[in-house]
C-alpha cells in the first residue's frame, strides 16, 4: 500500500496543484489526505478507484484550507484568476493522460527550481514527487524531523515568493530547469552511498528512491538523452554496490572488487540505455559518465579495462565541464595508459590549482600512482596526508590502512637472493 | 555536510571575568541570544542538535584502570582557564556557512553587552559518501 500511495502521491499532488494554482497549499492538502488514506484503506480496504479517492479528499481539504483563511472573498478571487487558461474550458476526452505526464515533469521543475538551496530542493522532491513523510526524508538524511519540516516549509515559502504558478515553464527556460532536476536526482543518488544501520524497520534507500524517480525523468521524456545517460550513470554505479565494501563497511577499490557480486542485470541495462543515448546527441557530462561507468563495469579486471578507450572519453567530459577533479581522473587514466611517471607528471599540473587546494584526492591519486611506480615512501607520505584532508570516514580507513599495508611491508631487499626461488 | 561546533569559554585572552560575576540581567541576555541562535538554526533547517555543558566542576576525566575499572579524575579544574561550555551540531549547504555560524554565535553577549567573542572551534563530522577510488 505504502508502495501505492507513493505512486499517486505526485499525480493527486499535480492535480491539485493545477486545479488551484498554489502549489504549497495543494502540498498541504495531498499529506492529509495520505494520512487519511494510511490510515482508512488498512481497515476499510483500498477504494476501487485510489486515485479518484485521493483527489476527491484531497480536494475536500484544499477546498476547506483556502476558505478557513480570513480573505476568503479575495482568495477565491485569486484562484479563479490563477485557473490556468487550459481549464476555462472542458479538456478534450483524451486529455488526461497529457496531463498527468505534464503534471508530474512541472512538479519536478518546480522542486527543483535554482532559487532553492541544494539541500531543499532535494527535500522538497522526495516529499512531494517521491511521496516520502517528512519522518522518512529526516531519517534518511539523519537530522531531526523538526528540522527536515523547516526545510520543506521553507521551500514551499521560497517558491510561493517567487510568484510562479503551476505550469511548464517557458520552453527557454526548461533545459535550465531540467538540469538543474538531474543536479537534485544525482544529489539524492550520491547521499543515498551514505550507509546508516538502524533499528527502523523501513530504511529508506536514497539511491533506490533516486533510481526510481530517475526512471520516471527518463519515461516522460524519453528521447531527453542527457537524462537516460543519468539513469544509466546510476545504474551502472549502483550495479558495483554490492561489492564495493567488506564486512565493516570499509572501502574496497574497483581494483580489488569481487567483480562477479556486481549486478550483471543493472550492467547490462545500464549499457543498453547509454548506448542508445550517445549516438542521438546532444553529448551531455552523464553520458560521458555513464560511458566510462560502462567500460569499467563491461571489463573482467583492472588490467582487462580499456583504458585508452576511458582516456578518450575523460578528455571529452574534461572539455564538457573543466572541473579540477576530471582533470584528475583523466592523470590516473594517463598513467593507466602510459605508465605511472606519466600519470604524475600530469598531476604535477595540477599542483597550483586553487579549486584542488587542501582536497585530500590530489594526494590520494598522487599516493597510487607512487605505489604502482614502486616507490614506496612517498606513496606512504601521500596516503597519510590525503587521509588527514578527507571528510569520508570510509575514505579515510581505507587510505590509511592502504599507507599502514605498505609500511608493514618488509623493505624489498633487491640484492640478497632469495632462497625459495 | 554536518559541523559540530564546540564553544570554548576562555578566560586567557579576554578580560571577561566567569559568568557567576555577571548580573542576572546580563545572564538573561546571553541566555537569550542562545536561545535565539537555536530557533533560528532550527527555522533554517540547519540543526540538528546542540546542548549547553555542566561547568568544569560538575566535569569529570574517566580513564580505564586496573581490569577496565574507572578511574575518575576530578577535572577539567575550576582554574581552568578554557573549557568547553557547550556544542552544535548543524546540518549545512557550505564550510562557509559554518564559518560564518561559528562568528555569529562567537558574539554572544556578555557583561555589560559586549560582545564575548569567544573562540568557536568548527570541526566537519566525518560522513561516508562510498566515492569511486
Amino acid at each position: 500500500m505504502e508502495d501505492l500511495l507513493r505512486e499517486l502521491a505526485p499525480q493527486v499532488l499535480g492535480v491539485l496543484a493545477r486545479r488551484f494554482g498554489d502549489f504549497a497549499t495543494a502540498e498541504d492538502a495531498v499529506q492529509e489526505a495520505l494520512l487519511a488514506a494510511a490510515t482508512q484503506w488498512p481497515t476499510e480496504g483500498v477504494p476501487a478507484n485510489p486515485r479518484g479517492w485521493l483527489i476527491q479528499v484531497g480536494y475536500r481539504r484544499m477546498i476547506e484550507l483556502v476558505r478557513g483563511e480570513q480573505a476568503r472573498r479575495r482568495r477565491e478571487d485569486l484562484v479563479a484568476r490563477r485557473d490556468p487558461d487550459d481549464r476555462q474550458y472542458a479538456p478534450a476526452a483524451d486529455e488526461e493522460l497529457t496531463g498527468e505526464r505534464d503534471d508530474t515533469l512541472v512538479l519536478l521543475m518546480l522542486c527543483c527550481h535554482p532559487a532553492l538551496a541544494p539541500t531543499s530542493a532535494v527535500a522538497l522532491t522526495l516529499r512531494a514527487v517521491g511521496g516520502l513523510s517528512t519522518a522518512e526524508i529526516a531519517r534518511a538524511f539523519l537530522v531531526p524531523e523538526a528540522t527536515m519540516a523547516q526545510r520543506i516549509s521553507r521551500a514551499k515559502q521560497r517558491i510561493r515568493a517567487s510568484g510562479l504558478s503551476f505550469r511548464m515553464p517557458e520552453p527557454a527556460e526548461r533545459a535550465d530547469r531540467l538540469t538543474a532536476v538531474r543536479q537534485v536526482l544525482y544529489l539524492v543518488f550520491t547521499e543515498g552511498h551514505t550507509s546508516t544501520t538502524g533499528p527502523d524497520l523501513r530504511r529508506i534507500d536514497l539511491a533506490a528512491e533516486a533510481i526510481r524517480l530517475t526512471r520516471a525523468l527518463h519515461a516522460l521524456l524519453p528521447d531527453d538523452s542527457e537524462s537516460a545517460g543519468l539513469l544509466a550513470l546510476m545504474l551502472l554505479t549502483e550495479a558495483r554496490g554490492p561489492a564495493r565494501s567488506g564486512p565493516s563497511g570499509e572501502l574496497i577499490s574497483l581494483a580489488d572488487q569481487d567483480r562477479s557480486r556486481w549486478d550483471a542485470a543493472a550492467i547490462a541495462e545500464g549499457v543498453a540505455l547509454v548506448t542508445r543515448a550517445l549516438p542521438r546527441g546532444p553529448t551531455g557530462p552523464y553520458q560521458v559518465q555513464a560511458a566510462i561507468a560502462a567500460l569499467h563495469d563491461e571489463a573482467p579486471s583492472t588490467q582487462q579495462t580499456d583504458w585508452p578507450q576511458i582516456l578518450a572519453l575523460y578528455q571529452v567530459l574534461e572539455r564538457l565541464v573543466g572541473s579540477p577533479v576530471v582533470a584528475l581522473n583523466r592523470a590516473v587514466a594517463t598513467a593507466m595508459v602510459y605508465g605511472p611517471a606519466a600519470g604524475l607528471t600530469a598531476l604535477d599540473a595540477l599542483a597550483d590549482d586553487a579549486r584542488l587546494a587542501g582536497h585530500h584526492r590530489l594526494p590520494a591519486a598522487r599516493a597510487h600512482l607512487h605505489e604502482m611506480a614502486g616507490d614506496r615512501e612517498q606513496a606512504i607520505r601521500d596516503y597519510r596526508a590525503a587521509a588527514a584532508r578527507t571528510s569520508s570516514l570510509p575514505e579515510q580507513r581505507y587510505l590509511t590502512m592502504r599507507a599502514a599495508r605498505l609500511a608493514a611491508e618488509p623493505a624489498p631487499i633487491a640484492a640478497e637472493p632469495n632462497p625459495e626461488a | 555536510m554536518k559541523y559540530m561546533l564546540l564553544m570554548q569559554f576562555s578566560a586567557a585572552g579576554t578580560d571577561f571575568p566567569s559568568i557567576d560575576t555577571w548580573t542576572p540581567q546580563e545572564v538573561q541576555a546571553h541566555i537569550a541570544f542562545m536561545g535565539e541562535v537555536n530557533s533560528k538554526l532550527t527555522a533554517a533547517g540547519e540543526w540538528v542538535d546542540g546542548q549547553g555543558l555542566g561547568g568544569p566542576a560538575q566535569a569529570r576525566i574517566v580513564r580505564a584502570g586496573e581490569g577496565g575499572a574507572p578511574v575518575v579524575t576530578e577535572g577539567p579544574f575550576a582554574e581552568t582557564k578554557e573549557f568547553l561550555a557547550g556544542f552544535w551540531i548543524v546540518d549545512l549547504d557550505s564550510p562557509q556557512r559554518a564559518v560564518e555560524l561559528a562568528a555569529y554565535i562567537s558574539t554572544a553577549p556578555g557583561p555589560g553587552g559586549r560582545p564575548l567573542n569567544m573562540p568557536i572551534e568548527v570541526h566537519p563530522v566525518m560522513s561516508a559518501p562510498a566515492q569511486e577510488l
